[in-house]
């Protein structure tokens, strides 16, 4: 299974493997990963799972669809050029390594 | 502290306790047999097998474990002694407590006709209501849905991209009427149509036919017969009030709480289904949604930890039906005028709702920015004026400042 390393608001770093097809919400919020809300449980609408995702392996995720671009446009803490809605990117072999983080505040 | 009900409500209240700094004993109790899971995918992505069954597990039970909150599955509660504060399980035991929160949930609505036990006919309420719709999806070819809400509706939806043969059965003259503007009720009417769905709007059903032991046909007051060999029964659901009923705790269609989720017992608090709020005009409000588990769940913590947490957000919903996310915010009871923002024709456009002149809820469909941005104007009692609303050149978030 791919590892994707979680880093919370306060810094402590959680690594989990996650099942292909799992999004990267998924496991964080199954795995109780600080920083993150979800409420509407991976539906792409409420953008409370926002996340930053960290280093090389941000460019292989596959680019975000209009409707979580527009939903970006409405998260809490500062949007950044990788923000992402970790319930929209789902997990595959090539994301093995992939690193997130979490930014202070979901809502 | 004891949380009876082990769904989204019950575990909010769990782990914000844990969050709020609570250290002492919490025991969890759920009368499935598995612990919290995610429902919305029940009638959307499960049915078809996109979701999978390990994906609908809210929390690992290592990480309960991990926050020392004990869980219990399998375990009906019968009795609340509130003069002791103990309460009496299925099982026979009984288990004490200093606070108790009740979050019960709900139970189907059953359908009073006979042949509503026949086999092929199902509810969706669990878990395995649905691994059970979705084994039967598999064979079935003609499927009927009785009920034109979100869940009937969602079922449809899901039994189309299967292909199977569809019909609607509904009741009122239109879709989700108790929910949405016509205007809505019309799109989805075409967006179903269109899908091949056959809707029959004002439908009394009036009987089960069955052969066999099995579901063979629903017949309609009107005299028409519909041939079923799954069907569905989407007609709402109820609150479990009952164990606080017996108990003495206030209950109106509901276990009564406040904003804070206090019931008529300052042991016990209430969150999620369960529960009939009383407004302050004095009528009650049942919320049947993820918000409100989530947000009663949060406000049920506070209180059990001798705080007041209100629950003022603006409600809203959501319902995904093929391509179509419907997303809706405020109530709309009491409209006087509706606003449409966007081009209908484009799956893609907004219903603004108002009473007296004031905005009171939103209907989004495919505008997930859109509504984001309309839960905010109403959180805050901002209110576009109706041109405004109607004009897609005006950034309504300009409005919150």
């Amino acid at each position: 299974m791919p590892k994707v390393t979680y880093i919370e608001p306060g810094g402590d770093e959680v690594q989990i493997d996650v099942p292909v097809g799992w999004s990267v919400m998924q496991a964080a919020m199954s795995n109780g990963v600080e920083g993150i809300e979800a409420e509407c449980g991976g539906s792409c609408a409420c953008a409370t799972c926002h996340c930053y995702v960290e280093g090389e392996l941000a460019a292989a995720v596959p680019a975000a669809a209009e409707g979580e671009l527009a939903m970006l446009g409405n998260v809490v803490s500062e949007r950044k050029s990788n923000s992402r809605l970790s319930c929209q990117i789902k997990m595959t072999p090539e994301l093995e390594g992939l690193v997130v983080r979490f930014p202070d505040a979901q809502s | 502290m004891v949380i009876v009900g082990a769904g989204l409500a019950g575990l909010t209240v769990a782990e914000t306790l844990r969050a709020e700094g609570y250290a002492g004993p919490i025991t969890l109790l759920g009368d499935e047999p598995h612990g919290p899971y995610h429902r919305p995918p029940l009638s959307k992505g499960y049915l078809l097998g996109e979701t999978q069954e390990a994906q609908l597990v809210m929390r690992a039970p290592e990480l309960l474990a991990k926050k020392n909150i004990t869980l219990k599955v399998g375990t009906g509660v019968t009795a609340i002694d509130r003069a002791a504060q103990r309460i009496s399980l299925a099982d026979g035991s009984t288990l004490d407590y200093d606070g108790l929160a009740l979050c019960t949930g709900s139970r189907l609505r059953p359908l009073p006709l006979a042949g509503a036990d026949a086999r092929g006919v199902f509810g969706l309420r669990s878990l395995a209501d649905s691994r059970a719709i979705a084994a039967a999806l598999e064979t079935a070819r003609n499927v009927v849905v009785i009920g034109g809400g979100f869940i009937g509706l969602e079922v449809a939806s899901a039994a189309r991209k299967k292909d199977k043969a569809v019909t609607v059965l509904e009741a009122a003259d239109r879709l989700m009427a108790r929910v949405v503007a016509p205007l809505i009720s019309r799109f989805y009417l075409d967006l179903h149509s269109g899908h091949g769905v056959d809707v029959v709007l004002g439908a009394m059903v009036s009987e089960l036919v069955v052969a066999d032991g099995h579901i063979a046909a629903v017949k309609t007051k009107d005299g028409r017969e519909f041939p079923a060999d799954l069907l569905v029964v989407g007609i709402g659901i109820l609150p479990n009030a009952e164990i606080a009923q017996a108990a003495g705790v206030e209950c109106s269609g509901g276990i009564v709480v406040d904003a804070c989720s206090r019931t008529s017992d300052p042991a016990i608090v209430a969150a999620g289904d369960c529960t009939a709020r009383r407004m302050a005009d004095g009528t009650f409000r049942r919320l049947e949604s993820v918000q409100n588990a989530v947000e009663q769940g949060k406000s049920a913590a506070a209180a059990l930890l001798g705080r007041d947490r209100e629950f003022n957000a603006a409600p809203w919903f959501w319902s995904d039906q093929y391509d179509v996310k419907l997303q809706m915010v405020g109530l709309t009871a009491g409209f006087d005028q509706v606003v449409t923002r966007g081009e209908p024709k484009g799956n893609k456009f907004s219903t603004f709702y108002y009473k007296g002149g004031k905005l009171i809820a939103i209907d989004s469909l495919n505008q997930p920015a859109e509504h984001l941005t309309g839960r905010k104007l109403l959180d805050k009692g901002v209110s576009p004026t109706p041109e405004q609303a109607a004009d897609i050149a005006f950034a309504l978030a300009g409005l919150l400042g």
